[in-house]
């Protein structure tokens, strides 16, 4: 369970969040974040639901405007980027939501294709067979190349939702709550996926979750989310040593209950 | 012992006030006219998604080719039957097949064809696109460096304003066809005879300001299916006011455009 060790490249910041901040109307979600993830590296953020952590990978897709502060993304300065440019830093970004958003009306051959195609232009009909196949390959489900999402299981439409992410070799993965709604073997094999893609497409990702199993197995470092600001950053024994009676209530819910 | 003094009658829900409906109305307005000009720039720059276009084309004649037949033969038939009382009063039976074509093809067959589609086309469209909008599908689109607007909205507008003109015309000589069956049984006209008599009150201008009614008719099921769809919110129930607001809105422009195409056409007689 415990997760192995990454190749992470200290020197090199992928992506450099300082004093970010976010409101809904009155509802201040985050009071300036401060963050920076590391070439390689996996960091999970933590934190209770509606704290703004899906809001966080939203801004750093691009999905949703900063209020203030300064997002900056693989050298790309997010609050001066012109729209074609921030659709070419899209495709160097994967994004594996919570809820797969698989293309219903697609088999998923046709869902991994979807980016390819509109993304490399002047790609043959060989080059996208091999690529479809290499990332369905890389999740285990090769076998459903001819299926509709319909026919897949919760854990069948994550994989196939991080392959279609994988399918234009991003160099940062965003994972939203990526074992929520699975069972604890599928939740497994989900981490397991996670490090692999962290190996063998030498991604740098944040994994937002608040499954503290899937922290342990897949974050190289931990931030803990709470009233809109990173409050513990660290390892995983680095941020549960404390008595916060903010923080205490998720280990003893994960591993003690 | 305290009581709580109770109401009989709850207070009545406050909706928002006068001003507020106003300033919204407004917004909406524009966040429209930015929807339609978005089309515009994005619609006919590369690269195009012929193929789309083509699926939608078909979907949008499919979903509505059946119920347009047969509501058009029928509407044809019927006015047809309901006409000839009135005309045989004057004598003037055999005024009924030009009657019929002006009527039908003048006013009736695109506006029954808009309707159709407005329920048909356009309610599926913002079901579709709304859902897809709360199931983050859109969302993982523009993620994944492709643009959604274009792949989803410019194909289903140019879809429905092209296949809305041909089912338009398609609903036009089905209806005729149901007039001509009526007077064909009541007064024993031939085919070539009732054709003539079909075409000869008609104008250049008739057939011009048709299309262009069935063009317009087309974009605005088409530009409102999707603009309902693409911004939903809410969840399911978001997914539900989409496809109604498409319909409702969509039918109510319809109207709106018949009057004023009926008042441009007129100045051209």
């Amino acid at each position: 369970m415990e997760k192995g060790k990454a190749n992470i490249d200290y020197q090199n910041k992928v992506i450099t969040i300082r004093g970010l901040e976010k409101s809904f109307g009155d509802f201040e979600v985050l009071r300036g974040i401060d963050l920076d993830l590391y070439q390689g590296e996996n960091l999970v953020v933590l934190g209770r639901s509606g704290t703004g952590k899906s809001v966080l990978i939203k801004i750093i897709s691009g999905l949703l405007k900063a209020d203030k502060g300064e997002v900056n993304v693989l050298g790309c300065n997010l609050n001066t980027i012109t729209e074609k440019e921030l659709q070419e830093l899209r495709v160097r970004i994967g994004f594996s939501f919570q809820n797969s958003a698989l293309y219903d009306s697609m088999t998923v051959r046709k869902n991994l294709e979807f980016p390819l195609v509109r993304n490399q232009k002047g790609i043959t009909r060989t080059e996208i067979n091999t690529s479809v196949e290499r990332v369905l390959d890389a999740v285990g489900l090769l076998h459903t190349i001819n299926q509709m999402p319909s026919e897949l299981s919760g854990g069948q439409r994550k994989r196939i939702g991080i392959a279609r992410t994988l399918i234009l070799n991003p160099e940062i993965m965003l994972y939203d709550e990526p074992t929520a709604g699975l069972d604890p073997i599928t939740c497994i094999e989900i981490n397991d996926l996670i490090n692999e893609v962290q190996q063998n497409f030498h991604t740098s990702s944040i994994i937002i979750t608040h499954d503290l199993t899937c922290a342990k197995s897949t974050g190289d470092r931990i931030a803990m989310l709470l009233d809109g600001q990173f409050q513990r950053v660290g390892s995983f024994d680095e941020v549960f040593s404390t008595n916060d009676d903010r923080v205490k209530p998720f280990f003893e819910y994960n591993f003690i209950q | 012992m305290s009581t709580i003094n109770k109401s009989p009658v709850p207070a009545a829900k406050k909706g928002p006030s006068f001003k507020t409906r106003l300033s919204n109305a407004f917004v909406t307005l524009y966040n429209i006219n930015n929807f339609i000009l978005r089309f515009f720039r994005q619609a006919f720059v590369p690269p195009f998604e012929f193929k789309e276009v083509m699926r939608q084309c078909y979907e949008t004649g499919v979903r509505s080719f059946t119920l347009i037949t047969f509501t058009g033969f029928i509407t044809g038939l019927i006015f047809t039957k309901q006409s000839r009382p009135s005309l045989a009063n004057f004598g003037a039976q055999s005024w009924l097949p030009s009657l019929v074509s002006i009527a039908i093809m003048r006013a009736l067959a695109p506006l029954i064809t808009a309707l159709i589609a407005a329920g048909k086309v356009g309610s599926s469209i913002g079901a579709e696109l709304g859902s897809m909008r709360v199931t983050e599908q859109i969302d993982a689109m523009e993620v994944s460096g492709t643009k959604p607007f274009k792949f989803l909205v410019c194909t289903r507008v140019l879809a429905t304003t092209l296949t809305i003109p041909i089912l338009a015309t398609y609903t036009g000589f089905i209806a005729l066809l149901g007039g001509y069956l009526n007077v064909s049984v009541n007064e024993g006209t031939s085919y070539t005879t009732f054709m003539e008599q079909v075409f000869e009150p008609l104008t250049f201008v008739d057939f011009v300001a048709s299309l262009a009614k069935a063009i317009v008719f087309g974009f605005t099921i088409g530009i409102v299916g999707c603009y309902q769809g693409y911004y939903s919110t809410k969840g399911t129930e978001g997914v539900g006011k989409a496809a109604n607001g498409a319909v409702v809105t969509a039918m109510f422009l319809v109207f709106v455009e018949e009057i004023l195409i009926v008042q441009i056409a007129g100045w051209f007689r």
